[in-house]
């Protein structure tokens, strides 16, 4: 039988959680991928360890499809896995959590193909692969070399399993609605109206002018944070500026002209973010290289 | 002296396939030189590769680096030795310094002195020792990308995970990053173990029996034949491009090629986008039959043993399944699309940031290529396509194809533009106005295509200048360098009977009308002679014209390319030729007397005091209208002889006449006839710059 989405998420999960990680939970404002969680993001930078897991609803506009295309959606999850310094096996550590959710390598054909990660809002960008499996991919895997604008290091490993994907793979079905998420419910049951609505609202309906006036808002508010030396709630209004920007863009509401504009405004905002996250654990002096710190609850 | 083989490994994780053939090339310059400076005796170094390992043996490597005998020199004889004939102080501290006793000094003359001298000898060091620089030569390797790992310093190409160093049975224990070099391998990543490699020469054996075939020329030869094997069960035709089967090497060990099929129904869509979801997405092998027509079946290479291949081969299909729909989606919507509304569309696509719309550089491509097809006097059938397919030139960059498979740009224009009811002028045109994207590639074949070409490229080297976008050494973002070699190839291989100077005009005009510039027109002007100089002269180079030659040649921009290079070609074969010499060293008299400025008086024939003068002004007239004539006709060789023609009168005039005159106005008249001359002469070449041989 194979594993249906809430198998696979606890597998994975558990999996982790005993390779140290600690199991967080998504982060509670809108992006576009787990990457762009703070912890992810802002713990990869400076010389603090760090080892976590968690599931992370990504939402991109500009792929709704009204809930009519078979593999294209507006929000999707990843599983994400970010491990710092990475540890010298975790290629291996991946492929064991491919087996612990029913992948025989032997069976298959496992590929790690070249692909090189950059995220121009975030200012970041990193080294790694594509994992194919039977040439589908189904895993991102980046070593971060630069975040925030600054040179990464130690250096954080970040793996990002699409859920949906895999899960088409194990599941081997070719429509993402037929996916089973618990048995008797399917992936379509609990998220095909919010692809229809929010598909709706992205390109049709969404209020222009209000987005426009929310993301200045929130782009004067995060600077306001930032002076005041409050990383956490500045980088919120960062990731707000972030979604409205992609809820724009889908909107059709930002000019070509006006889109490379856009982008430089969030890059410089999570600069900002990630220099002031470093000075303030500088400061803190970085609370998690305490040696018992770094031995999560083992 | 004793020899034994050396094996080091270096395993990592999975290199980019486009990094390997690279990294090896270099490990090995790297080893043989070290082995030649440490003086170590071989006979031959292996390498081998996968994608996660680096290897090299040493055959026959020394045991001990041979020893050297050193010669030393000390102080002159004079001062070696006191008046006396005794040592002097200055040799005996010579001698201690050597770690010598006085008696084993020696004298011996160099440039007509003597020296003391004394002969060291160097005993050899064992090779185990030596061996550890290896660590230097593996950190010292440079990837085009490299990236850091852990906690670790090194930047590599991906984090290494374990190395062997072996030589003969003794392991040579060196660190980087945490992993000490040690006998231990590692096989095929799930079908192989860890693996203790016995001694240098059971590598490849020892390996394969872990599923890993480390010789990379095996295991492209294994892939090959496994694809002839499936071609010639179902009789089918499996091009095998190179590249491809290069880079699907370095993306397995272990490899086994399986074949799969797709839905005959997709075998509409255009071949290109076929072969282009086949080869650059899925790195598969697209099938023929013998017509050379696509059939709807595939090859892959996996990365493992026979196996379970119908797993395999389903996987790959559904991938590919969802790939081509998506396709297929693609190909119907954007058929639903004109060419007009497309251009229409172009407007709201931004081309660069400073630089406007892709619609504005489609209207300024369009305006300049229709002036260019006028002055060139092309029939009004070209002219006409000239224009409508500078129009469309770039619409299918709004189709949702392009947009997904940005590499065919082009010729899917083409395919849309025929689809629309375009003819096949225009449709060429679009998809080779692109042309020749690399060096190598092969020009637009037609006019229209090359004119559009020329042009669109020369619009963005220009309009990149106009706003301070200069490549400056390895800093190239937007690959000018490789646009303008592309337009010297495109107007040369077209004997387009236009020069660098005259596009650059047509081209500057239409960019200045649109308030472009944001530098002075002189800045921008003289960036584009320095920068387009370069890519002639580089384009002579290519073509193994010698650099003092390609120096003569190319004055200004102001010459047709076909003519420059065409002088080039003859000078090069005449270079060595005696007459050649005796015609260049006349001429020179004559260049190298004259004054850089001509003073723009005119000469006063009345002033010539000897018939060699006269004699010389004639044949100087006769001179000018027959390199008009040749020259404008592209008659390199007939040129040269009105040059050679009037050495005669050139040697005559210097045997008998005094430039250098006493009387001022004599002397003045002189000058400005040898500078005049050596205008002539130098219309042809800087015949000065050639260098002979002896």
């Amino acid at each position: 039988m194979a594993m249906n989405i809430q198998e696979m998420i606890l597998t994975l999960q558990n999996y982790w959680a005993s390779q140290n990680c600690i199991i967080m939970q998504a982060y509670d404002v809108e992006k576009g991928a787990g990457t762009m969680n703070p912890m992810t993001f802002l713990r990869s930078i400076g010389p603090e360890p760090w080892n976590a897991a968690y599931v992370e609803p990504s939402r991109r506009p500009g792929d709704g499809r009204y809930g009519e295309n078979p593999n294209r959606l507006y929000q999707h999850h990843q599983f994400q896995v970010v491990m710092k310094p990475s540890p010298d096996n975790i290629q291996e550590l991946y492929l064991k959590s491919l087996e612990a959710i029913g992948i025989d390598p032997l069976a298959h054909d496992i590929r790690f193909v070249e692909d090189n990660w950059e995220a121009p809002t975030l200012s970041a960008w990193g080294l790694g692969w594509e994992v194919w499996i039977d040439g589908m991919e189904i895993t991102q895997f980046t070593y971060f070399q630069h975040v925030g604008g600054m040179d990464a290091h130690p250096v954080t490993a970040e793996i990002t399993y699409g859920i949906e994907r895999l899960a088409s793979y194990i599941q081997d079905k070719e429509n993402v609605f037929d996916l089973e998420w618990v048995q008797g419910v399917s992936y379509g049951d609990m998220f095909l109206q919010a692809e229809y609505e929010h598909s709706k609202y992205s390109f049709e309906i969404a209020d222009k002018e209000l987005l426009l006036n929310q993301f200045a808002a929130s782009e004067k508010e995060a600077e306001r944070a930032i002076d005041e030396k409050l990383v956490l709630p500045a980088y919120d209004h960062v990731l707000k500026c972030s979604h409205l920007f992609n809820l724009l863009d889908a909107r059709g509401a930002i000019s070509v002209t006006e889109r490379t504009g856009y982008i430089a405004r969030v890059r410089n905002l999570a600069r900002k973010c990630g220099k002031a996250y470093y000075e303030e654990r500088e400061k803190l002096g970085f609370p998690l290289q305490k040696q018992e710190a770094m031995n999560y609850g083992s | 002296m004793a020899a034994n083989h050396f094996l080091l490994e270096i395993g990592v994780e999975e290199m980019p396939a486009r990094f390997v053939e690279g990294a090896v090339k270099q490990l090995k310059e790297k080893t043989e030189t070290w082995l030649e400076e440490q003086r170590l005796s071989y006979s031959a170094v292996h390498m081998f590769s996968t994608p996660r390992r680096l290897a090299l043996r040493v055959e026959d490597l020394a045991d001990y680096q041979e020893d050297m005998v050193e010669e030393a020199r000390g102080p002159a004889k004079k001062i070696a030795l006191t008046d006396e004939g005794d040592w002097s102080k200055a040799a005996l501290g010579f001698a201690r310094g050597q770690q010598v006793d006085a008696g084993d000094l020696y004298f011996k003359e160099v440039k007509g002195t003597e020296y003391v001298f004394v002969e060291k000898e160097h005993k050899g060091q064992s090779t185990t020792e030596l061996l550890q620089e290896m660590k230097t030569i593996i950190t010292s390797l440079a990837f085009p990308k490299n990236m850091r790992w852990g906690s670790h310093e090194l930047r590599f190409v991906r984090p290494i995970q374990w190395l062997v160093a072996l030589y003969g049975e003794a392991v040579i224990p060196f660190t980087i990053t945490g992993h000490t070099a040690g006998n231990v391998s590692h096989g095929h990543r799930f079908l192989g173990n860890a693996v203790t490699i016995h001694k240098p020469e059971t590598y490849e054996q020892q390996l394969k029996e872990e599923y890993v075939i480390v010789d990379a020329a095996e295991r492209t030869e294994l892939i090959r034949s496994q694809i002839e094997e499936i071609e010639a069960e179902n009789s089918w035709h499996i091009p095998i491009d190179q590249g491809l089967l290069a880079e699907v090497n370095q993306l397995v060990e272990y490899p086994t090629a399986l074949h799969g099929s797709f839905d005959e129904s997709y075998l509409n869509i255009p071949r290109e986008v076929l072969v282009t979801s086949m080869k650059e997405h899925q790195r598969y092998f697209p099938v023929e039959n013998d017509e050379g027509s696509l059939l709807s079946y595939f090859i892959t290479v996996r990365n493992g043993n026979a196996e379970h291949l119908d797993q395999v081969r389903k996987g790959n299909e559904k991938v590919l399944r969802a790939r081509l729909a998506d396709a297929q989606f693609f190909y119907d919507e954007d058929q639903k699309l004109s060419p007009d509304e497309a251009v229409e569309k172009l407007n709201h696509v931004i081309y660069q940031e400073n630089l406007g719309t892709v619609g504005e550089k489609v209207m300024r491509v369009e305006a300049v290529s229709t002036r260019l097809a006028e002055y060139l006097q092309l029939d009004s059938t070209k002219g006409q396509n000239i224009k409508r397919a500078a129009h469309i030139s770039k619409f299918d960059l709004v189709t949702l194809m392009v947009d997904e498979f940005t590499e065919l740009q082009g010729i899917m224009g083409k395919e849309y533009a025929l689809l629309a009811g375009e003819n096949t002028a225009v449709a060429e045109a679009v998809a080779e106005h692109y042309k020749p994207k690399a060096a190598g590639d092969s020009l637009p074949e037609n006019i229209e295509g090359a004119v559009i070409s020329v042009v669109d490229k020369m619009d963005t080297i220009i309009s990149s200048f106009g706003v301070g976008m200069v490549p400056t050494g390895s800093q190239d973002p937007h690959g000018l360098r490789r646009q303008a070699a592309s337009i010297v190839q495109t107007i040369n291989g077209h004997r387009l009977p236009l020069t660098i100077q005259q596009l650059i005009v047509l081209v500057m005009d239409e960019i200045k009308e649109r308030s472009l510039l944001q530098r002075e027109e002189a800045d921008v002007l003289k960036d584009l002679e320095d920068f387009f100089v370069q890519r002639v002269r580089q384009k002579l180079l290519d073509e193994g014209i010698r650099h003092d030659i390609a120096d003569a040649v190319l004055l200004h921009l102001g010459e047709r390319i076909d003519v420059v290079t065409e002088k080039a070609g003859f000078i090069q074969s005449r270079a060595e030729e005696a007459d050649f010499k005796e015609t260049v060293e006349a001429l020179s008299r004559v260049t190298n007397i004259a004054k850089n400025t001509d003073s723009g008086s005119d000469i006063q024939t009345e002033l010539f005091q000897a018939e060699e003068e006269r004699e010389l002004y004639e044949k100087s007239k006769t001179l000018n209208q027959q390199l008009d004539d040749r020259l404008d006709q592209a008659d390199v060789a007939g040129a040269y002889q009105s040059l050679q023609a009037v050495t005669p009168a050139i040697n005559a005039y210097f045997d008998h006449v005094m430039v250098m005159a006493e009387d001022e106005q004599v002397k003045q008249n002189r000058l400005q006839q040898m500078t005049l001359l050596s205008k002539e002469i130098e219309r042809f070449a800087r015949f000065r710059s050639i260098v002979f041989s002896s």
